[in-house]
């Protein structure tokens, strides 16, 4: 949502605008201005400034959400001992406090950059962007952001991030997407994560979880995964190649129009 | 747990719009939320409580509109109002749907005195 484009004027409030004028008398004598600006919107303001700064260094900007848990660190660690050799990955990762997530990805030899949050319980666009003043940008072709592990608050702050990636992991439940709605809705692909463990859990099932997701009008990828054992790699590293080759082909189709102003 | 920074984030505007029309306090804020926004109307208001003290909103109320979820099919172009955790089309049952209304998370007005 914005306030340039009118994309935050819906029909439940276009009334107001279209009431007559910005200001108006209240009934006991005051007045009123109405604004239609979204709430956050100076959380926005710096995560469209974010975006701009992936965009200049041409790079993908993921963020992974999911509760405590569900393997988000563990799979940013296979994701990297598999793509390495083809691409320049980094790492911003959000915890309430300690250094440990970024030290486990550092030992894998890819820059991390560890934001600890005290008690805050998600991270926001400004946090975001002083981290990436840690980061060699121009290093990078793909940048995750691993959010504070929480599934309620981190989906309402953008980062300026390209995609999102939810995890749930199989001990979780399949229908967590259902309790969980605001942050599955807004996945671009859905991991279900420790899929080894199914062979041990017998209330889970993977077809019933994406149903769940369906139910949400999410139309991105469901996939299966274990960052144990690679099952389910092949869809998911397949699909980041995808991503960077669009986001790639979008940034050159945008190159003339840019030089021209 | 969040509704508080949400909080902070929409005194800093309306203090903002408070000076730029010159306001001596305000009155009332409106807000409109959508059960998609993530923001629990209830919570934002014990927020507000405690986060308005010392602002130029100090006396004022928080109001909160509560928007509608409505979705419309990518499909058979149906439009209809659904569940945060249904937003499948109504008529044909397809899931390729667009939300129209619902995730909104809006300043609506603020009113004030000069």
């Amino acid at each position: 949502m914005c306030d340039t484009c009118g994309c935050n004027v819906t029909h439940g409030n276009r009334h107001l605008i279209e009431a007559g004028g910005k200001h108006a008398h209240t009934e006991d004598g005051g007045e009123a201005v109405e604004v239609l600006q979204n709430l956050l919107s100076e959380n926005d303001h710096q995560a469209g400034h974010n975006r701009e700064h992936f965009a200049r260094h041409q790079v993908l900007a993921i963020n992974l959400m999911s509760s405590p848990g569900s393997g988000k660190t563990r799979l940013l660690e296979s994701t990297i001992d598999a793509l390495q050799d083809r691409y320049r990955i980094g790492v911003i990762e959000g915890d309430l406090e300690t250094e440990n997530d970024a030290e486990r990805i550092r030992r894998k030899g890819v820059q991390a950059v560890q934001i600890t949050t005290g008690t805050a319980c998600h991270l926001d666009a400004h946090m975001i962007h002083q981290a990436l003043h840690r980061i060699d940008l121009d290093e990078l072709e793909i940048l995750f952001i691993e959010n504070v592990g929480n599934l309620v608050c981190p989906a309402s702050f953008d980062l300026g991030q390209h995609l999102n990636v939810t995890l749930l992991s199989v001990t979780e439940g399949d229908d967590k997407p259902a309790k969980y709605p605001v942050i599955f809705r807004t996945a671009d692909h859905v991991l279900i994560t420790k899929s080894d463990l199914l062979a041990v859990l017998d209330d889970f099932t993977p077809a019933k979880a994406e149903q769940a997701v369906r139910q949400l009008a999410v139309e991105g990828p469901v996939t299966l995964i274990s960052a144990k054992t690679r099952d389910g790699f092949g869809p998911w590293l397949e699909w980041l190649g995808q991503q960077l080759e669009r986001m790639t082909i979008r940034q050159n189709d945008t190159q003339p129009a840019a030089n021209l102003r | 747990m969040h509704e508080l920074s949400v909080c902070l984030a929409m005194l800093n505007q309306v203090s903002d719009i408070a000076e730029r029309e010159r306001a001596a306090n305000v009155t009332r804020i409106v807000i409109r939320v959508g059960p998609l926004s993530g923001v629990v109307p209830e919570l934002l208001q014990q927020a507000f409580t405690i986060a308005r003290a010392g602002t130029i909103a100090e006396q004022a109320e928080l109001l909160t509109e509560e928007q509608p979820i409505r979705v419309q099919c990518l499909r058979c172009g149906s439009e209809c109002e659904a569940r945060a955790n249904h937003l499948v089309c109504c008529e044909c049952g397809d899931f390729h749907t667009r939300l129209i209304s619902g995730d909104e998370l809006l300043l609506a007005s603020v009113e004030f005195n000069r």
